[in-house]
């Protein structure tokens, strides 16, 4: 049921029956290894490409959240997933193993929500018994495509941010037991005309608050009724804009309140710069840190909001300036 | 940011980016520089003291020996980057290892690995010169009409 402008409301919440984490060797050093469903040493993952390491992230993502789902991959009925490949490639290689009627999704690093407010309004719409969502992300992979040679020795900004790599999937379904998806504000593009391609942070701020703001007008509920709400990755930089133009704009998250995936998935002394990215970074940190906390009671009911930024290594060279935007999905216990 | 650039922005753009700069951390120039002059100070020294080197001990003089002396350290930097410690290095150092020839035998030899998964033509091949091309585009392009001034100026009579 739709409720104000851009949001839904699932009044049979869709419960989140299984869902898992996979990352890479920087994400088993870093703060949430634990929270991890399946971590690994080597970035190529014993795989001749890094592309083909990515695919294989997202295979292995899929694959524990339908067994944690207590299913089989013929029980899933759809599978919608994205990733930050030229073309999805992850995404559509990932469908083909698979084998479950598929759709691609491409919202950059707010695949991750944009996918899994799809599954629920799948499920709640009654257009599905159960749905699976994915998405992945690759260091190398990411910065091969985006940036230069992961061996270039390019001195980046202290505001740069550092691509997860991992996977995160989640099933879900009508019924069972688990975290269940209440609503979902979908979010617009906003384009503050930032066109520095390290300074992503600042870049997706404003539209991870345009979709704050809209999912607070549209659904009535209160800042104090969420124990969480976190950005994906804006980092330490954008999350620090996002919380004072938020509070320009009258909503006061308190501190403790508001929190950033790409902050909490690394320790302090990981050379990170300003934080983690890219679509895994939302992803592992919701399915496997956020979904942990709330089944040992910790959360009772937290809003994510997936930010992403919707430029391509040849519209940054045309010098166009980058657009954003940002899937807000609120989820309790 | 230039003046044209924010020309074309709306004043709630223009209002934001002023918003987000103030919260930006700010890039330390000082210690890039300083970082850069060291760092960069080494490398040149350690290819004077190969220079020194191949001058004493084999049969170069001060016009030749420049030749063994590019050759070692391209060798080192493309050993350096093939270990996976070159871009370490020059995040620490920034210019100091981008600008002495190191820096350009590191731009081909990592888009030559990274590419390698699309094949030794297409792959390595194809996208070797992706970063050091248009330096060499520019670099014999500028040396071609710096030449052409030159020549005008000695056949005008000025030199």
């Amino acid at each position: 049921m739709i409720k104000g402008h851009q949001t839904w409301f699932f009044e049979s919440k869709p419960v989140i029956i299984g869902s898992a984490a996979v990352g890479g060797p920087f994400e088993a050093q870093g703060a949430l290894a634990k929270d991890f469903d399946l971590l690994h040493d080597d970035l190529w993952l014993g795989q001749d490409s890094y592309e083909k390491a990515e695919k294989k992230l997202m295979e292995q993502a899929c694959e524990t959240a339908i067994k944690k789902a207590g299913l089989k991959k013929e029980d899933i009925q759809f599978f919608m997933s994205g990733d930050l490949i030229n073309q999805i490639i992850s995404s559509s290689f990932t469908a083909r193993t698979l084998g479950i009627p598929y759709l691609g999704l491409y919202g950059a690093c707010s695949s991750s929500m944009e996918g899994l407010a799809l599954a629920s309004l799948l499920v709640d719409s009654k257009f599905a018994q159960n749905a699976l969502a994915a998405t992945s992300s690759h260091n190398a992979a990411a910065e091969k495509q985006y940036r230069y040679p992961t061996e270039y020795g390019a001195q980046k900004p202290p505001y740069a941010q550092w691509t997860v790599t991992g996977a995160g999937a989640a099933v879900v379904a009508q019924q069972g037991e688990g975290p269940r998806v209440i609503a979902a504000t979908i979010g617009r593009v906003v384009d503050m005309g930032l066109s520095d391609p390290f300074n992503m942070g600042a870049a997706m701020a404003p539209a991870a608050v345009d979709t704050i703001e809209a999912h607070f007008r549209d659904t009535g509920i209160d800042v104090s009724q969420y124990d969480l709400i976190a950005t994906g990755d804006l980092g330490r930089v954008g999350h620090q804009i996002a919380g004072d133009l938020l509070k320009k704009h009258g909503i006061d998250i308190p501190k403790e309140k508001f929190t950033d995936c790409g902050i909490l998935i690394y320790r302090d002394d990981q050379p990170v710069f300003a934080g983690g990215s890219g679509c895994a970074c939302a992803a592992t940190t919701t399915y496997g840190h956020f979904i942990s906390r709330m089944k040992r009671g910790e959360l009772k009911r937290i809003l994510v909001i997936a930010t992403g930024a919707l430029l391509s290594p040849m519209s940054y060279q045309q010098k166009e300036t980058i657009p954003c935007i940002a899937h807000a999905v609120s989820i309790e216990m | 940011m230039s003046n044209k650039k924010r020309k074309n922005l709306t004043p709630t753009q223009q209002q934001y980016q002023d918003f987000a700069k103030a919260r930006e951390p700010k890039i330390p120039i000082l210690r890039n520089c300083i970082r850069a002059f060291l760092l960069g100070g080494i490398i040149c020294t350690i290819g004077q003291g190969l220079n020194w080197f191949f001058m004493t001990y084999f049969n170069f003089d001060e016009k030749t020996a420049g030749n063994p002396t590019v050759a070692v350290l391209i060798f080192l930097s493309v050993l350096f980057t093939s270990l996976g410690f070159y871009d370490h290095i020059a995040q620490w150092g920034g210019a100091g290892t981008a600008v002495p020839v190191t820096g350009f035998a590191n731009t081909i030899s990592s888009a030559a690995l990274e590419h390698k998964s699309e094949g030794f033509v297409l792959g390595v091949g194809g996208n070797m010169f992706k970063i050091a091309g248009p330096v060499i585009v520019y670099g014999v392009f500028s040396a071609f009409v710096v030449a052409i001034i030159s020549v005008t100026i000695k056949w005008l009579g000025g030199m």
